[in-house]
């Protein structure tokens, strides 16, 4: 027996398409148009899951994004995804979905336990609880607690589907294709703007879809939706999403949404097509119309399976054609809940009673009710449920004159629904994210949208306005606005769409109904469902001295979750208000913040996935590197080459070999990513002079110069060797990380300083790579790739440069080093760098010219001493700490940093200073970033005298060593200081000048 | 994310730019004049208002430009957009700004 | 010094560099024989320099914002208020140099050789605005971006040179070479949806 819900005829499901789907295990069917909620609800399901705390059992309470109970787990393996919404989960064949929270079945639950000792799971029972022995926490409480209280599993797997991303641009972006934002979009397309409306359910229509016997301009509300989807069609510019939720609204009109493109498909249907995509819309002009939530009642035992919002059983009834119960109580404080009334009434549903809150009511609904022999029974409350895992009846009593107690006999009412509403809140999340103001409406009992600052306006019920005349007049005159704030005209006068509507009386708002025992003695009133949080949690905060409602959502959990509060938000900051006697809008809401309901993380992500994750930069001679079996280190983007393994060499092993190979014959590094800008103009020399903390006016032409860019405070941001290649055109060379940062750096001086200095700068540092040729045999090579060009040392001097052909490519050959041996950067032209590189190895062949990489070039240097930018400085190291005072010149009256150096902290003593350190035990090599400290007695607090910045074996050497930043290093020359490391071992290390190798710089003159 | 208008390239997104800190902060003429304090002042003193907040950018991804926007700390509003007054202004007609420098040749021969 | 050694292309890796797209109907991706660039700074408001450079190039210089100049033999993006980039010919770059110094004689301009900083890779056919869109944040609306414009923008997190060429559209890419590969295997997955295809070399 399937369906047994169902009813004959009515709704927009398509009931010739049967699609068979397993809930729990079990085989159900449903129709094409059903959401897993309305198809359970067809089938007689209600109980669906088990609450976070007190694994209580839950049905559906809503019928849209908003649900905090039908929390599901969809689809197994690689597939499964938890926490989706049973609202909103399209069916489609062979759908699989569980419910959550529950073991062994959501029928029998042991933890529902829980249930019997929620004394110890009240507000704040995390921080009360589970607080003593510390040394509980992490072995037994977090273990528990997290089997316990959870909601969906993650996949163990790794995500089969694609997701990806989309940029768009609009004049108009309407959120909600309800009655409001269709009448909207409509305008603004008839103006000829670029218009995009986006919705989350599949269908247009919003409200409309659970409604039943609107007309607008005369026609079923159904029919006048298609027809303005139609239209809307025929708007070339008009882009229509639905299935989309708008979920971020960022500064300057920048909304993010999600798409759900093949959700509502069996898994794997459509290959190649993203399974969701996240929308980035920069709009000119947004109109919201999101419309609004409803708000549950908060009596005892509210939660019960069979206590739905009214709205939701209208909508279950008129859009699926599904009656969630067959006699069905509603209890309400407005007269919304009467539509439900009579829709379910007129379906073949028992009414047995309207519990109405309010003393009396006498509107057109309430007399329609009244006529078709619907019970009213007001100024009642519902004060006892009947049923545990589903409703079976109710019992009424009549209030108490202020409302706060219940008086005299309890009536007892069977059924097997309770359709309750509380009023409604308009949907103003994504207002809010706006950073737009909202204000308290008395009347209404909701925030609503006050002060925009965004360009931005809503419309219908998001903004307070229930009524469909309403809905869509507001809708049409805001996408007119819209269109107009844009600086479009509107080609024709408004067409607003006609409805009418029934006058509602006011509501009656009662935020905690009274029970038959005072709250939190018997039976519990929820406020959120979702986290258990109930109003006797809500009254202990606030008598244990919570007065902010954003403290009092920490504490008591209340609005987290998945559902961020949507249905309970208002309900609890009304309750607070009401315990503190302070009026709601001084309590004031909590933030909302994006996003509206949640993403998965695959959406996020987009294709920032595997290859794509990041970008990467490859040099000219990668695809060499990459023949020739290169480990790679990433530096920055950069994919360098870190060590060239032959064989099965180790890394330690390679390098060895490599440093042996550039000491004693030749080695080549590919130095492609140093930066490199070309610098041009009469006044050149003038602002290098300015930069760099050096002298720069007398470099002959050809000459090569090492500066220390510092910025103001005198501290070190990077390095490099610059040339001059005529009377006003250099090239600069900077380090490989921050290529970018030094040209944005020396522009903005240029730009902003100095514009009257006659100067342009071009990055250069793709045009030329750079191969750098480095050892005793250094020049053999380079002689025999450059046959015409004089290397003797007389003609071609450490720091100069010189142009010529090599392998038959115009070439700059630089001789600088970074090795401390002799050496040649040879740069050529990108584009024929990997002909020449090839070349360059054909001819080394015989000198056994090794390639190296990243991991030797440190070594190399560091025996050097030469610094690197980033590793030896921190953005506190000032020359002078390196002892580097020969770069900083004494003559220049002014450049970046000078004036910082008279700054006493400058030259403060205690300083840290540059050293090198050999430890104690030559095989050991330090840890980077090891502390240094001044004696082996390791106790407690130990002064801190710096830490170790490079730190290598050196083949050269025969031994480990170390570069440091430390407190008076160089007075400390030859001292033993000590190296606390992880594991207690204490290392003991000289203090050494910090060149270990050719100090006299003999080889690289050579 | 903002969208900021460049005074030469047009609104971009804020991921296009970088942020220079404050605006209209002259570097002293000559730095050595300055007492430690007003040095100090210079290198790390800096308003922070809750409000309209002159501050440099630059278009780091576009022009290369530095230029100076006024934005409300508060909402992100952005107030002003305005070029240094010694960078190259931004030019609209191209005929115009070529001026006799066209070659008379360039009209048969170009296609845009 | 002209060198006339073939220029590699920069995604050779993947795919040869082609000279031309054939006219299919289809979304296709291709990286172009790396053209000669040069990169031109001046003052558009020194008379002298723009009588130089126009003299050399045989064209206006698009003085305007996210505009290009084109003649038979080049084309001149706009990069800034005082810079342009010229694509020539591979190799006439050297001779493009030497004739743009010498009409610019001592006027404060710089003319640097780039062709090798960036990559060209071109994308046409009917989806290439949506395939560009899901990594670029500029609007290519046929009213916003039309054929004849440029912009200096990023894509998928790459700086790039966009420059619209027809209104099939067809977009050139050009891209720092380092980051051509990167850019490339992202095309080629955006495309994907679309049946794009690789240009045969």
């Amino acid at each position: 027996m399937t369906n047994t819900h169902r009813t004959p005829t009515g709704g927009t499901v398509d009931r010739s398409k049967t699609i068979s789907f397993t809930f729990n295990g079990k085989s159900y069917q449903g129709h094409a148009g059903d959401t897993l909620a309305s198809a359970l609800l067809a089938n007689g399901v209600h109980l669906v899951g088990r609450s976070f705390k007190y694994h209580r059992p839950r049905g559906i309470l809503s019928a849209g994004s908003e649900e905090p109970n039908a929390l599901i787990q969809l689809e197994r393996g690689a597939h499964t995804e938890p926490n989706l919404r049973a609202t909103q989960i399209e069916i489609y064949e062979g759908l699989t979905a569980s419910s959550q929270n529950a073991w062994p079945s959501v029928e029998f639950d042991v933890g529902a336990v829980n249930n019997l000792f929620s004394k110890i799971f009240v507000a704040g029972f995390y921080y009360k609880t589970f607080m003593h022995p510390q040394s509980m926490w992490m072995r037994v409480y977090e273990p528990i607690i997290r089997r316990a209280a959870g909601l969906g599993k993650s996949p163990q797997e790794a995500d089969p589907d694609i997701y990806d991303k989309m940029h768009a641009h609009c004049e108009v972006l309407v959120v909600g294709a309800g009655p409001a934002g269709l009448a909207a979009a409509l305008e603004a397309a008839r103006g000829g703007a670029r218009v995009i409306l986006a919705d989350e359910q599949p269908r247009f229509g919003g409200s409309l879809l659970g409604s039943r016997g609107e007309t607008i301009d005369g026609m079923p509300a159904l029919e006048w939706v298609a027809k303005a989807e139609a239209e809307l069609r025929s708007h070339p510019e008009v882009t229509l999403l639905p299935r989309t939720t708008v979920t971020g609204y960022f500064d300057h009109n920048y909304l993010v949404m999600a798409e759900r493109r093949t959700d509502h498909l069996p898994r794997g249907s459509k290959p190649g097509v993203s399974r969701q995509r996240l929308w980035k819309v920069r709009a000119a002009q947004v109109v919201l119309a999101t419309g609004s939530h409803e708000r549950p009642l908060v009596f005892a035992d509210n939660d019960r399976p069979g206590v739905m919002l009214a709205g939701a059983a209208r909508t279950y009834v008129n859009q699926f054609g599904v009656l969630p119960g067959r006699r069905v109580v509603v209890f309400t404080n407005n007269d919304s809940a009467y539509q439900a009334a009579l829709d379910l009434h007129d379906s073949g549903a028992a009414v047995p009673a309207i519990i109405d809150l309010r003393k009396s009511v006498d509107g057109p609904l309430a007399r329609k009710a009244r006529a078709q022999g619907i019970r009213i029974i007001t100024n009642s409350a519902i004060s006892e449920v009947e049923g545990g895992k589903k409703v079976r009846g109710v019992q009424v009593q009549a209030l108490a004159a202020d409302g706060e107690t219940v008086t005299g006999p309890a009536e007892s009412i069977a059924c097997d629904l309770i359709a309750m509403s509380g009023g409604w809140n308009p949907a103003v999340h994504l207002f809010s994210q706006s950073m737009g103001k909202l204000r308290y409406d008395e009347a209404l009992a909701a925030f609503v949208p006050n002060l925009s600052v965004q360009a931005e306006r809503s419309a219908g019920a998001c903004k307070g306005s229930f009524a469909l005349p309403a809905c869509l007049a507001e809708g049409a005159e805001a996408g007119r606005a819209a269109l107009a704030a844009a600086g479009l005209d509107a080609a024709e006068p408004a067409r607003v769409p006609t409805a009418e509507a029934l006058e509602e009386q006011p509501l009656r708002p009662l935020w905690i109904v009274p029970g038959k025992k005072p709250v939190g003695q018997k039976g519990k009133h929820f406020v959120d469902y979702q986290n258990d949080v109930t109003a006797a949690d809500v009254l202990l905060a606030s008598r244990e001295g919570y007065q902010s409602v954003e403290h009092l959502k920490r504490y008591t959990t209340t609005g987290m979750g998945t559902d961020q509060g949507k249905t309970s938000n208002v309900n609890a900051l009304a309750i607070l208000a009401k315990s503190l006697a302070s009026p709601i809008p001084q309590v004031g809401t909590t933030t909302f913040r994006p996003p509206y309901t949640p993403l998965t993380y695959g959406t996020i992500a987009g294709r920032d996935v595997g290859e794509l994750a990041d970008v990467a930069r490859v040099t000219p001679i990668h695809a060499w590197h990459v023949e020739q079996g290169a480990v790679f280190e990433d530096v920055g983007q950069w994919k360098r080459p870190w060590y060239f393994p032959r064989g099965a060499e180790t890394m330690e092993e390679a390098v060895r070999r490599e440093c042996r190979a550039v000491r004693t014959s030749v080695g080549v590094l590919d130095a492609s990513t140093l930066g490199k800008i070309d610098i041009q103009g009469p006044d050149a020399a003038t602002f290098l002079n300015r930069m760099y903390t050096n002298a720069w006016l007398k470099l002959d032409i050809g000459r090569c110069r090492y500066g220390v860019m510092c910025k103001e405070d005198g501290m070190i941001m990077d390095d490099g060797v610059t040339t001059r290649l005529g009377p006003n055109h250099f090239i600069m060379t900077t380090t490989t990380g921050n290529a970018a940062k030094v040209l944005d750096w020396l522009e903005e001086y240029l730009q902003t300083e100095w514009p009257e200095l006659k100067v342009y700068l071009t990055s250069v540092t793709e045009q030329w790579s750079t191969a750098s040729i480095a050892g005793p045999k250094a020049r053999e090579v380079v002689a025999a790739l450059a046959p015409d060009l004089d290397l003797s040392a007389e003609a071609f001097p450490f720091m100069s440069m010189k142009e010529a052909v090599v392998a038959g490519v115009p070439a700059r050959i630089f001789r600088i080093s970074f090795t401390g041996e002799l050496s040649y950067e040879i740069n050529v032209p990108s584009h024929q760098a990997l002909h020449v590189w090839r070349e360059m190895m054909r001819v080394g062949a015989r000198y056994d010219i090794t390639p190296y990489g990243t991991e030797t070039m440190h070594v190399l240097r560091a025996e050097k001493g030469y610094i690197i930018v980033g590793q030896e400085t921190d953005g506190t190291v000032t020359p002078f700490d390196l002892g580097m005072d020969w770069i900083v010149s004494k003559q220049k009256k002014d450049f970046v940093g000078k004036r910082s150096y008279a700054r006493p902290g400058a030259v403060d003593d205690g300083r840290k200073q540059l050293v090198g350190l050999l430890p104690e035990d030559p095989a050991f090599v330090l840890q980077e970033g090891a502390q240094i400290v001044e004696d082996a007695d390791n106790r407690t607090p130990i002064p801190m005298l710096g830490h170790v910045t490079s730190s290598y074996y050196s083949e050269t050497l025969g031994r480990s060593f170390a570069l440091a930043l430390i407190k008076n290093g160089t007075n400390r020359l030859d001292q033993a200081v000590y190296a606390p490391l992880d594991g207690g071992r204490i290392v003991k290390c000289t203090v050494t000048k910090p060149v270990f190798f050719d100090p006299e710089g003999v080889r690289l003159h050579g | 994310m903002l969208l900021i208008n460049c005074p030469w390239c047009g609104p971009r997104d804020e991921t296009e730019f970088s942020y220079g800190g404050e605006a209209h902060r002259v570097r002293p003429a000559d730095p050595s004049a300055l007492t430690d304090e007003q040095w100090a002042d210079f290198l790390f003193m800096r308003t922070n208002p809750k409000g309209a907040h002159k501050e440099r950018w630059v278009h780091s991804h576009g022009c290369r430009r530095w230029f100076n926007v006024e934005r409300h700390t508060v909402t992100h509003q952005i107030l002003n957009v305005y070029p240094p007054a010694s960078a190259p202004q931004p030019v609209q007609d191209i005929e115009a700004a070529n001026g006799d420098a066209a070659p008379a040749s360039s009209q048969k021969g170009a296609r845009s | 010094m002209a060198n006339a050694l073939p220029r590699a292309g920069a995604v050779a890796r993947f795919a040869p560099a082609v000279t031309a797209l054939a006219s299919s109907a289809g979304l296709v991706l291709a990286e172009m024989v790396p053209p000669g660039q040069v990169n031109l700074r001046g003052n558009p408001s020194d008379p002298r320099f723009l009588r130089a450079a126009g003299s050399v190039l045989n064209c206006l210089l698009p003085v305007g914002a996210n505009t290009v100049q084109s003649t038979d033999d080049i084309t001149v993006l706009w990069l800034g208020p005082d810079e342009w980039l010229i694509l020539t010919a591979p190799g006439g770059e050297t001779e493009l140099i030497e004739r743009l110094r010498a009409a610019l004689g001592d006027v404060h301009a710089a003319v640097t050789d780039v062709s090798g900083n960036r990559a060209r890779l071109r994308l046409s056919g009917p989806e290439a605005r949506m395939v560009l869109a899901k990594g670029c944040g500029l609007d290519l609306h046929p009213q916003r971006f039309k054929a004849g414009q440029c912009a200096q923008t990023t894509m998928a997190r790459v700086g790039i040179i966009l420059h619209q060429l027809d209104d099939r559209p067809t977009y050139d890419i050009l891209v720092r070479r380092s980051f051509a590969e990167y850019t490339w295997m992202w095309l080629k997955d955006a495309m994907a949806e679309y049946g794009g295809t690789i240009a045969a070399g």
